[in-house]
């Protein structure tokens, strides 16, 4: 069956989510709520050092505190073999994810875990990590990714050498890869350039800021099975890792995703799982582990601070005639920052002919960094818009004008290589250039200095790994059970791409997310993947189900199945007198016409449609403070198709609410000795809700022609040209390019004051 | 953590003597919003709680012309920010008190705790400077007085000693065109902790300043009276000249440090942007009177 756009009709309409009441009455049960008879909770002793040698670790008197059951340290994990290995969708070296969870040797950033207890109360574990002692040899830390790279930096693994250089080199270092995207004559490039603009550009380590922390609990069997229940972006990344890290048969561990509180990236790797099941095994009693703020502050996954230089050229016709990047990204203390999918999307928006883009991977002593909604292109977009708003004003064009003079389209290649095949990204461009909020005047402000900016953004989305199932329930109505935890509304979309196959409505049908035992693999929710790649597996699933279906209308009429017709939920008979019937009455027949009808799907899908974005944001600054108040904010996106609006301008608001607190005021902040300062949400400010406008969005629909339905994913391209956006926005207003993120108070204050000091 | 135990005295007498027995171990509860937080992350470790809000001496909140305003130290901030009379006589204070937290620290906190707590960024401090508050202090050796800008001796710490409360804050009535005035600044636009607070009062003659006192938050390890700030602008016409000078001298007094909430730098510059904003609202609030 071919589904036509204009006879959606559950696609694009916006029904009330099937998780939303259990959520808004509190029912819904997230990983912390979980709890098994005769559970232990365990707590971890986390470094109060940035780089530190440990000398020698003694837990007897944790040991000999009364309820303490079991205490863990580097020692209880095995040694595994350097090296990385392909799982699934990720990259992932198993050794170095170990020494994460729980320092070996050496800790390498202020709260890497060092131990952790098993204890009858939450209070008896905290008073035993207190009674563990730990000696350490204090090392010199470095925070900053160009002094990391330095010869003479302090090193933090020594068997680290750098991969992707065209020599190799035996040198311990921290600069743990390098990548380059080149191609055409960059020389000529320049030459050919009326302006050419050259900046260099740095943001701090930012966090996901999601609301629910990290949580585990574990339970392992005499059998050796063990079940984790965890709140997680990725049951099966969580099983893999874990049967990993612990050498345990994969098929020995269950792990069953509980309801997610945020994760934005930030939940698709392990912390306490791990750690959890291996207390659970020492114990023999479920153990439940729960991180505080500070914790997940200190030592979960941010994503990277970074470096960048960005050069681009430009003739008087306003062509991009060469660019040339040089960016170094933070990994935190063990290898693999996002600098890759910097390098590939920081130029993806324009087509190129002479391009180079050098990118670096750099350790140094900060948390790991894990994803962070499209990891990686936000730091390279603010370097990357910035200059082309620069070289836009320098040749007297419209910014966006500029950009669609410029701007990718169907066949451009892309600066890692493959071309696009049909995309939306001039379309966003044009949908702001003729947006009511362009084309109003900005807004006066007594006592501020107002401006208007934009920027635009590419994110390329994620395909990978879906199992889906849709099985017909005796009364016609149906359930799709898949295993992607819902972070964005992704049951209620997988619901009504099943619906519209099946012509049910969508409250028709229950969307479940279920655990690695009970469906088949199924990658992370991440990449912006699931309405795309689950969702095509639930269409095949209907589609599946929908043959099944003509198959008993056929043995039922005693017909082919080739003759039956299904349509909007009924099924009859080309050519003869049957009566047709409804998905309903064939339900209620089945169990006597060949028994339940169940579909199923597995996919991988290729056909994977990256995802633009342009916005526009107006800001006011106080010239004396320098606060920047976001006065109004448009968002456009070529969204595919959008299956339920709602969610996706939902995606869109998040994402942009991200960017804007990722401009103005999130960062990690340390001290010299490397200890962070700002733990909790009072001090690592995200923006509160009166710090935002209602953030406006407009849908551009250009369907992917990779997937049925033209989906695309969504949730992570809004994210990408706030900060950007907002700097331009700054320039305008005081006349001053921010090249520094956050651009807080305090720099645009000195900003403003210093430009006033220059001589005109 | 340890077992915690937690008394609802009914008199002030009462609380005395039960923080006498309690020692080291006791301590003040009133909205607990810093308390609890303190307790939880481990800085403080009391053993013996003594809520402050069931003490009936705690919660006198009145005004006269006469006797001026008695504050008691256990008045939750959402009863300060509704009373009219206060809105009227003490804007300033007001600001102060309806800036801490949200709606829901409102309902618990009180301007008892934000000054007991010690802290050098306390919102209504500054507020409390520039009126000229005096706090009454008891204890089972009677009762003392000491000035708002005597009372925190460093940061998290005050001059009080273990078997002492703060019983209330008398504040003197304001004189005819008398006004005040109090601004912080933070990053975000609410919940959070002023980088910089400052408070004013003014008073005029016609447009002659007659009495000043500016009060500075979060500049310095404790709250500071910036005296000759406020001095210099007793006598002279209350113009944008004086107002610049007085941010001067206010910014001479600061010493402020570098940390997450903003650098000395910066911190130095915003004590003469909000020195000269609160003068000027203070003034045309007394103009107005
Ligand atoms: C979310 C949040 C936001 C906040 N925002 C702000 C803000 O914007 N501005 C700001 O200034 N503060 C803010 N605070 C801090 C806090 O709310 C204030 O300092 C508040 O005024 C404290 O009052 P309390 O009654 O809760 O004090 P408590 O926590 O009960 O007590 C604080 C300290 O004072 C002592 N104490 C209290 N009363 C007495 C007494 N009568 N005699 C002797 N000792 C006493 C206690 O023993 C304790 O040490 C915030 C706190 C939170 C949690």
């Amino acid at each position: 069956m071919e589904l036509q756009e204009h006879k959606f009709k559950v696609i694009g309409t916006r029904p009330i989510r099937h998780d939303g009441v259990d959520k808004v009455t509190g029912r819904a049960k997230y990983g912390a709520d979980i709890s098994l008879p005769g559970m232990l909770h365990a707590k971890v002793l986390r470094s109060p050092h940035a780089h530190a040698r440990i000398k020698s670790i003694d837990v007897s008197a944790a040991l000999a505190l009364p309820g303490v059951k079991a205490v863990i340290t580097g020692k209880d994990l095995p040694e595994l073999p350097p090296g990385s290995q392909q799982m699934g969708e990720l990259v992932v070296n198993p050794r170095y994810l170990s020494m994460n969870i729980m320092a070996r040797d050496k800790v390498l950033y202020d709260g890497h875990a060092v131990a952790a207890v098993a204890a009858t109360s939450p209070h008896i574990a905290e008073e035993a990590l207190k009674l563990i002692k730990v000696e350490y040899e204090i090392l010199p830390p470095v925070l900053d990714v160009r002094k990391a790279m330095q010869d003479d930096a302090p090193i933090l693994l020594p068997e680290l050498r750098t991969s992707g250089t065209p020599e190799k080199s035996d040198k311990p270092t921290n600069i743990a890869s390098q990548v380059r995207f080149a191609r055409g004559d960059l020389e000529a490039g320049f030459r050919a350039a009326d302006v050419i603009v050259e900046r260099e550009f740095t943001t701090s380590m930012v966090h996901q800021g999601y609301i629910e922390p990290h949580n585990a609990v574990a339970q392992y069997n005499a059998d050796g099975h063990g079940t984790i229940w965890v709140s997680t972006q990725g049951p099966f990344s969580v099983r893999e890792l874990c049967s990993h890290i612990l050498q345990m048969p994969l098929g020995n561990i269950k792990v069953v995703p509980a309801e997610i509180g945020g994760g934005f990236g930030g939940k698709t790797t392990v912390y306490l799982e791990p750690l959890a099941l291996l207390l659970a095994k020492k114990t023999g009693r479920p153990v439940k582990m729960v991180m505080s703020r500070a914790e997940v502050l200190r030592a979960t996954g941010p994503t990277s601070g970074s470096y960048i230089r960005c050069k681009m050229g430009a003739t008087k016709e306003g062509k991009i005639t060469a660019a040339q990047v040089w960016m170094a990204y933070e990994a935190g203390a063990f290898p693999g920052s996002p600098v890759g999918a910097g390098c590939m999307t920081i130029l993806a928006p324009y087509a190129l002919e002479n391009l180079q883009i050098d990118g670096f991977d750099v350790v140094l002593n900060k948390p790991k960094t894990c994803a962070y909604r499209a990891p990686g292109a936000t730091n390279a977009a603010f370097a990357a818009e910035t200059v082309i708003d620069e070289l836009a004003e320098k040749l007297g064009i419209d910014p966006l004008e500029f950009r669609r003079r410029n701007g990718a389209k169907e066949g451009t290649a892309q600066p890692a290589g493959p071309q696009f095949r049909r995309i939306g990204y001039i379309e966003t461009v044009e949908a702001i250039m003729n947006s009511e909020h362009y084309r109003s005047p900005l807004p006066h402000v007594p006592g501020k200095l107002v401006g208007r900016g934009v920027a635009s953004g590419f994110w390329f989305n994620a395909g990978f790994q879906s199992t889906a199932i849709v099985s017909i329930n005796s009364d016609g109505t149906a359930n799709v059970v898949t295993g992607s935890p819902d972070i964005g509304g992704t049951r209620a979309a997988c619901a009504m791409i099943a619906a519209e196959v099946l012509g049910l409505k969508a409250e028709e049908v229950n969307p479940v997310v279920t655990d690695t035992e009970s469906i088949g693999h199924t990658d992370v929710t991440g990449g912006s993947r699931v309405t795309f790649a689950t969702g095509y597996a639930v269409y095949e699933a209907a589609q599946d189900a929908v043959r099944q279906l003509k198959e008993r209308a056929a043995t039922i009429w005693k017909v082919k199945p080739e003759d039956v017709v299904y349509q909007d939920g009924v099924v009859s008979c080309v050519n003869n007198g049957h009566e047709p019937m409804t998905l309903k009455q064939l339900a209620g027949r089945l169990a006597r016409a060949g028994g339940p009808v169940t579909g199923r799907a597995a996919v991988n899908p290729r056909g994977v449609g990256p995802g633009f974005a342009t916005h526009v944001v107006d800001i006011a600054v106080d010239p004396e403070t320098g606060k920047v108040d976001i006065l109004r904010y448009t968002a456009a996106q070529d969204v595919g198709k959008a299956v339920h609006p709602s969610y996706v301008e939902g995606q869109i608001q998040g994402g942009v609410a991200q960017g804007i607190g990722w401009a103005l005021n999130e960062e990690y902040y340390y001290d010299e000795n490397g200890i962070m300062r700002n733990t909790g949400f009072l001090d690592y400010r995200i923006p509160t809700c009166l710090d935002l406008p209602m953030i406006e969005t407009i849908l551009v629909e250009v369907p992917n022609p990779g997937h049925p339905l033209g989906i695309r994913g969504v949730g992570e391209v809004p994210i990408v040209p706030p900060p950007a956006a907002i700097a331009n926005a700054l320039y305008r207003a005081i006349g001053v390019r921010m090249t520094e993120l956050p651009m807080s108070p305090a720099k645009v204050a000195k900003a403003v004051l210093e430009k006033n000091k220059a001589p005109q | 953590m340890h077992a915690i135990t937690y008394e609802a005295p009914k008199s002030l007498e009462h609380a005395l003597r039960l923080l006498a027995a309690a020692g080291e171990k006791g301590r003040v509860l009133a909205g607990g919003t810093d308390l609890l937080i303190q307790m939880r992350a481990g800085v403080r470790t009391p053993e013996r709680l003594i809520d402050a809000k069931t003490i009936p001496e705690l919660q006198v909140l009145s005004f006269s012309p006469h006797e001026g305003l008695r504050l008691g130290a256990a008045v939750p901030c959402y009863r300060i920010v509704e009373d009219p009379v206060l809105c009227q006589h003490y804007p300033g204070l007001v600001e102060a008190a309806g800036l801490i937290g949200s709606v829901q620290i409102k309902n618990r906190c009180t301007v008892g705790g934000n000054l007991c707590n010690g802290s050098p960024a306390a919102d209504t401090t500054p507020a409390l400077i520039a009126l000229g508050a005096v706090c009454y202090v008891a204890s089972p050796r009677g009762t003392r007085t000491v000035a708002v800008e005597d009372f925190v001796v460093s940061p998290g710490r005050t001059v009080l000693q273990p078997d002492e409360v703060l019983v209330e804050f008398r504040i003197p009535a304001p004189p005819p065109h008398t006004a005040d005035c109090y601004q912080r600044f933070i990053p975000r636009n609410e919940m959070d902790i002023a980088v910089v607070g400052v408070g004013a009062a003014v008073t005029l003659d016609g447009e002659v300043c007659t009495a000043a006192r500016i009060g500075l938050g979060a500049v310095a390890p404790t709250p500071l009276f910036a005296r000759e700030a406020s001095a210099s602008l007793v006598g002279k016409p209350l113009d944008d000249e004086a107002i610049a000078t007085a941010a001067e001298l206010a910014q001479k007094i600061a010493r402020p440090i570098t940390d997450m909430r903003g650098t000395a730098e910066y911190r130095l510059h915003l004590v003469g942007v909000l020195t000269r904003r609160v003068l000027k609202v203070a003034a045309e609030r007394a103009r107005a009177r």
